[in-house]
């Protein structure tokens, strides 16, 4: 294994000109989804899905009779405990050398588990070939040693790639700064590694409330509780097994 | 709320009936095999075939189900392909594949009369496997974001232990009235009905719902039905309302927690 890289998307700086969702788009060959007037400020992209892998959320805040505005690229989060890998049957979600979360095309059936285990709803199923799709934080890129489309792209550096170690150290400086200047509404997301998913390969500073961006606020992957779930269906297993044992006890 | 009332986790893309109809026939089949096997160690030979064609039934068109909702029977292969014990799709994979070949086998020896003896062995091999086959769906559906799945997860593996028996009951009942089908069924709605309240205790949303009241009702009504002794046509209705509520159940259960993705932000349980 090589270092752990990720993202650091600091929305401080986000100028929600989409340059990200564009490039995305273009080197994954990624399926147009039409234009959809969703209403929603300048958002007519709405979410992640199997066809969007980074997407500007944004929000129109009124602040002291004054609007504010709030833009975010979101991303898949690369997470250190990746409910999707967790519960893919089929070993298409798989770990890379670089720490990050990737499906590969031709080994997923489509079953859609990973769809509803993903707590950040990211990863989905593409209608026409029926397979899960996702951010790859640009594999084919990464291993050649450039930078993924997005980052390349974004013109204000909101878009931060790099070891992760780095990338954690940055933005506490990032923070700091922020908070020093009277910010003090600036926080970092995703960064912690003892957060519900053991810290994201991809994380944010946000000048919000993670909800206000459409994020969870203390994600869980589903999977820490699956050895209690195992054993709570191994005792319901149990009670069937006696249940029809005790039926064909009794009188006939 | 949120980022303009959209919600966080995504709902399933798993296709309906497909996924709840094969949650309820692969519990079904499970507690049939088991009762098939019960029947044979305790030498009630005329519940024996009934239940066995149940278990092969059931969990055929259980296979059939999910490989009409993968789209493509290779796909279902592909299943197979790894075991994984943090997937409950693929653990679940491994108990189904066998278990409908088993059954499948007990039936065909069963009614050509040939290799019986292979028969009783698969047969025994299915009912020992048949309560797997009746929660494994439970942590299959828990083990997603979807809150109301999720956060049910210490009663929900009680709750289709439960409806799976009443179901293989109702399934037996159809057939012929016995005692032991007669029991079984009171057991399993005794179950059923403690762990859906139990369920509704700790996850509110599942009390609104029309389906799971349905299956109460169902339930009852099955319960009360079997109880008339020596009646053909009381023990054909108490059949089919066990039936009838396994099917309620698991849809009720499927639909409350694809609709909880719009109510609630994700919490760990
Ligand atoms: S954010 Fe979702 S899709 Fe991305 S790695 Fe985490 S669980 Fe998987
Ligand atoms: S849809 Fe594909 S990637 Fe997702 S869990 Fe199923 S096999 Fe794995």
């Amino acid at each position: 294994m090589t270092e752990r890289m990720g993202f650091f998307t600091d929305t401080s700086v986000c100028i929600g000109c989409k340059a990200c969702e564009v490039a995305c788009k273009t080197w994954n060959d990624i399926p147009a989804d039409g234009v959809d007037l969703l209403g929603m400020s300048y958002d007519n992209t709405g979410s992640l899905d199997a066809n969007t892998w980074r997407h500007v959320a944004f929000i129109e805040q009124t602040v002291q009779d004054d609007t504010r505005w709030l833009m975010s690229s979101d991303v898949c989060k690369h997470c250190t405990e990746a409910g999707c890998l967790d519960v893919c049957p089929t070993g298409a979600l798989f770990r890379t050398e670089f720490d990050t979360v990737v499906v590969q095309a031709d080994i997923c059936n489509g079953c859609g588990y990973c769809v509803p285990a993903c707590p950040f709803g990211v990863i989905d199923r593409r209608e026409d070939d029926g397979r899960a799709w996702k951010c790859t934080m640009c594999y084919d890129r990464i291993g050649d040693g450039l930078m993924p489309a997005c980052a390349t792209a974004c013109p204000t550096e909101s878009i931060q790639y790099g070891p992760l170690d780095e990338l954690r150290e940055r933005a506490d400086e990032r923070l700091a700064e922020l908070h020093s200047r009277g910010q003090a509404d600036a926080r970092l997301y995703g960064h912690s590694p003892d957060d519900g998913v053991g810290g994201a390969g991809a994380f944010f500073l946000l000048l919000d409330e993670p909800e206000v961006y459409g994020l969870p606020s203390n994600p869980v992957v589903t999977t820490r509780d699956l050895p209690a779930m195992w054993k709570r269906a191994g005792l319901a297993a149990v009670a069937v097994a006696a249940g029809v044992a005790v039926s064909f006890l009794g009188r006939r | 709320m949120g980022y303009y009332g959209r919600p966080i986790v995504k709902e399933p893309v798993w296709k309906v009936p497909d996924v709840p109809g094969y949650l309820f026939l692969g519990g079904m089949a499970g507690a049939s095999a088991s009762m098939a096997l019960a029947a044979q160690v305790s030498g009630h030979s005329e519940l024996i075939r009934p239940a066995r064609v149940a278990a092969a039934v059931g969990s055929l068109a259980s296979v059939g189900a999910l490989i009409h909702d993968l789209g493509r029977p290779e796909r279902f292969l592909n299943m197979l392909r790894v075991f994984k014990v943090t997937s409950p799709l693929s653990v679940g994979s491994w108990i189904l594949a066998p278990f409908s070949g088993l059954t499948a086998l007990t039936v065909a020896t069963d009614l050509s009369g040939r290799f019986r003896w292979i028969g009783s062995l698969a047969g025994g091999a299915a009912g020992v496997l048949g309560p797997a086959m009746c929660t494994y769906t439970s942590v299959l559906l828990a083990d997603t974001a979807i809150p109301a799945w999720h956060n049910a997860y210490p009663e929900l593996p009680f709750v289709f232990a439960g409806s799976a028996m009443t179901s293989a009951a109702g399934a037996s009942l159809l057939v012929s009235p016995s005692r032991p089908a007669v029991r079984l069924g009171l057991i399993g709605s005794g179950l059923e009905l403690t762990s859906t309240a139990a369920m509704e205790r700790r996850v509110e949303t599942y009390r609104s719902s029309k389906l799971l009241t349905a299956a109460k009702a169902l339930t009852v009504a099955g319960a009360g039905l079997s109880l008339v002794r020596g009646n053909r046509v009381t023990a054909v209705l108490a059949g089919a309302s066990y039936l009838a509520a396994g099917i309620c159940t698991r849809f009720g259960v499927y639909r409350t927690g694809t609709a909880s993705v719009k109510l609630v932000s994700v919490q760990s349980g």
